[in-house]
């Protein structure tokens, strides 16, 4: 049997055009520093990223690219010494505000890892988990929440029948697809990835950017990636994040084409990093 | 030429690599056999000296007066279970949530001190829980009771049970706590729905594992079970166990009892065992199910 990578679905809706792609900003960042301990990771990071679309960070590892995504659900409020200093506007609202409510912020802005993060449930009750926790107990809602989400994340038709199975049990790429599935069914307005294609073969990745193509139209996705490639593939926005600092942040068809960093130039051409 | 060199002295060292290579493996097998060797022994050892006293009337029937023969240990079997679930009682509970406490709360000094104090409760002789439940349990109620021996086993479990959980709950990557969090669930959601799931099977082997060893410790109730030749119960009354019957039947001068002795040491064993086998399906039938067999 032969296997062959499907190639991405190149159609009319990816390549936008350049008002199209600023229409809309959704999340304002405003002179973001961030320190771990005595040591700044993030400097004076401002960008305004719009509604509905694809933004890549990409960067030499350890450069603060996945400082930043984590910054937009407060993520690093877990990792303790760490101070955030600026702004970050969602909707107008600065979710670093004393009064914001985390959990709430959360839920708007959901979270795909690295490594497939499954809960130790069945598949169904991996999707479930978010609408449970706000106490959405009717059979009803939930499984039509559940096929809903599975749709939407192109997994429907290999787990329909087993969704009582252990989420364990999946493969790899339908793991990443089941936690996108599981971040889909809270409703969130935002969709962060980090790095959700690493640990995957070239099929599975290409599932996912075919899904993250889909989804897009709806949410907006900021996604980590060290493939550069990918980066070109996925998104309309790319930023080159270098030493905690915001390099470029350009319309992706521009940024690989035309950067106007001599620095980001550099790094995509491979003279370093 | 510094290479032909090199291919030399590999040449010349080639037997003596391959020996020592061997020898290791001989003398760790040698290890591990001694290990087997032992555990079968004692339970040769046991069978032949004990199971000509095990038959249904070991199981049913309450010990005898002296110079009577036959008789069982009925009550303290019973009385081992009933000890045994009040220990999980007391130790599981308290055990757990201090595991779970010091890798997901603690301060990195608070946890440090812990961790020793846990060392420290480890290494204490069972007798001292013995008469430390004796000061604490038996003195204020005035008598020996059922409670005050599940209470000694009980304390002596914690500080197991809180190790062992603590280190498998440190082992449920974070990227999956993050996960839960990143849901908009609170920590403590995260702690009961993802992280003890994850880490189930480990604690309960850490919690069997415990009550193995309390199972069959006989110093502690000394001081609060006290032993019972009848059936009891009352909580606040002594009760027989295991432990303490084989202890006091094998000290006595009768041939009878040494018999029944051995008997209730296989009894026990084998009720340990049973614990342990229990447990294990349990484990397994999750195991099989989280991989999707």
């Amino acid at each position: 049997m032969q296997y062959q990578v499907p190639e991405p679905k190149r159609t009319a809706s990816r390549i936008l055009k350049q008002e199209e792609v600023e229409s809309k900003v959704l999340i304002q960042v405003k002179d973001l520093n961030f320190y771990y301990g005595t040591r700044l990771a993030l400097k004076n990071v401002s960008m305004d990223i719009p509604a509905c679309g694809v933004v890549a960070l990409i960067g030499p590892s350890g450069c603060g690219k996945s400082t930043l995504l984590r910054t937009f659900n407060r993520m690093n409020d877990l990792i303790a010494k760490t101070k955030v200093e600026g702004e970050i506007l969602i909707d107008g609202v600065n979710i670093y505000d004393k009064d914001t409510d985390v959990v709430s912020l959360r839920r708007q802005v959901g979270m795909v890892f690295q490594k497939s993060t499954p809960f130790p449930k069945t598949i169904y009750d991996n999707i479930a988990y978010g609408l449970r926790l706000i106490g959405v107990k009717d059979k009803h809602i939930l499984e039509s929440v559940v096929e809903k989400c599975l749709r939407r994340a192109a997994l429907w038709e290999e787990v329909k029948d087993s969704l009582h199975r252990s989420a364990l049990s999946l493969s790899g790429g339908q793991q990443q697809r089941l936690c996108i599935a599981r971040a889909l069914a809270v409703n969130p307005k935002i969709l962060l990835m980090d790095e959700p294609c690493s640990a995957l073969d070239p099929i599975a990745t290409s599932r996912i950017e075919e899904l993250m193509e889909d989804l897009k139209k709806e949410y907006t996705i900021l996604i980590v990636t060290h493939n550069m490639q990918q980066a070109a593939r996925v998104s309309d926005k790319t930023a080159f994040i270098m030493q905690g600092e915001l390099v470029e942040f350009n319309i992706t068809s521009n940024f690989f084409t035309n950067p106007s960093n001599k620095l980001t130039e550099d790094y995509i051409t491979g003279r370093f990093g | 030429m510094q290479t032909m060199d090199f291919d030399k002295a590999f040449q010349r060292t080639k037997a003596k690599r391959y020996f020592m290579d061997q020898a290791i493996v001989y003398v760790l097998f040698l290890c591990a056999f001694v290990l087997l060797f032992i555990l079968f022994s004692i339970l040769t050892h046991l069978v032949i000296n004990g199971v000509s006293s095990i038959n249904v009337n070991f199981f049913i029937h309450l010990p005898k007066p002296v110079g009577e023969v036959g008789g069982g240990m009925a009550n303290a079997i019973t009385g081992t279970l009933t000890l045994l679930f009040l220990a999980v009682l007391f130790g599981v509970p308290i055990g757990l949530a201090a595991g779970i406490y010091l890798n997901e709360y603690a301060d990195y000094r608070f946890a440090q001190v812990v961790r020793f104090t846990i060392d420290v409760m480890n290494g204490i002789p069972s007798i001292v829980f013995g008469i430390f439940a004796y000061v604490i349990c038996v003195l204020p109620m005035k008598t020996f009771s059922v409670l005050s021996g599940g209470f000694a086993l009980g304390i002596m479990m914690i500080p197991m049970v809180t190790r062992t959980t603590e280190q498998f709950v440190r082992m449920v990557p974070n990227q999956l706590r993050e996960a839960g969090l990143a849901l908009g669930a609170p920590k403590w959601r995260v702690i009961v729905d993802i992280v003890l799931p994850s880490s189930i099977g480990g604690i309960m082997t850490g919690i069997m594992v415990a009550l193995a060893r309390v199972a069959g410790e006989t110093a502690p109730l000394l001081f609060t079970a006290f032993g019972n030749r009848f059936w009891n119960h009352n909580l606040m009354q002594p009760i027989a166990a295991l432990p303490l019957q084989i202890f006091s039947y094998a000290i006595s001068p009768f041939e009878d009892w040494h018999r029944q002795a051995w008997a209730g040491a296989i009894v026990l064993i084998v009720v340990i065992f049973s614990i342990n086998l229990l447990a294990n399906y349990f484990m397994n039938r999750r195991h099989r199910f989280l991989n999707g067999q």
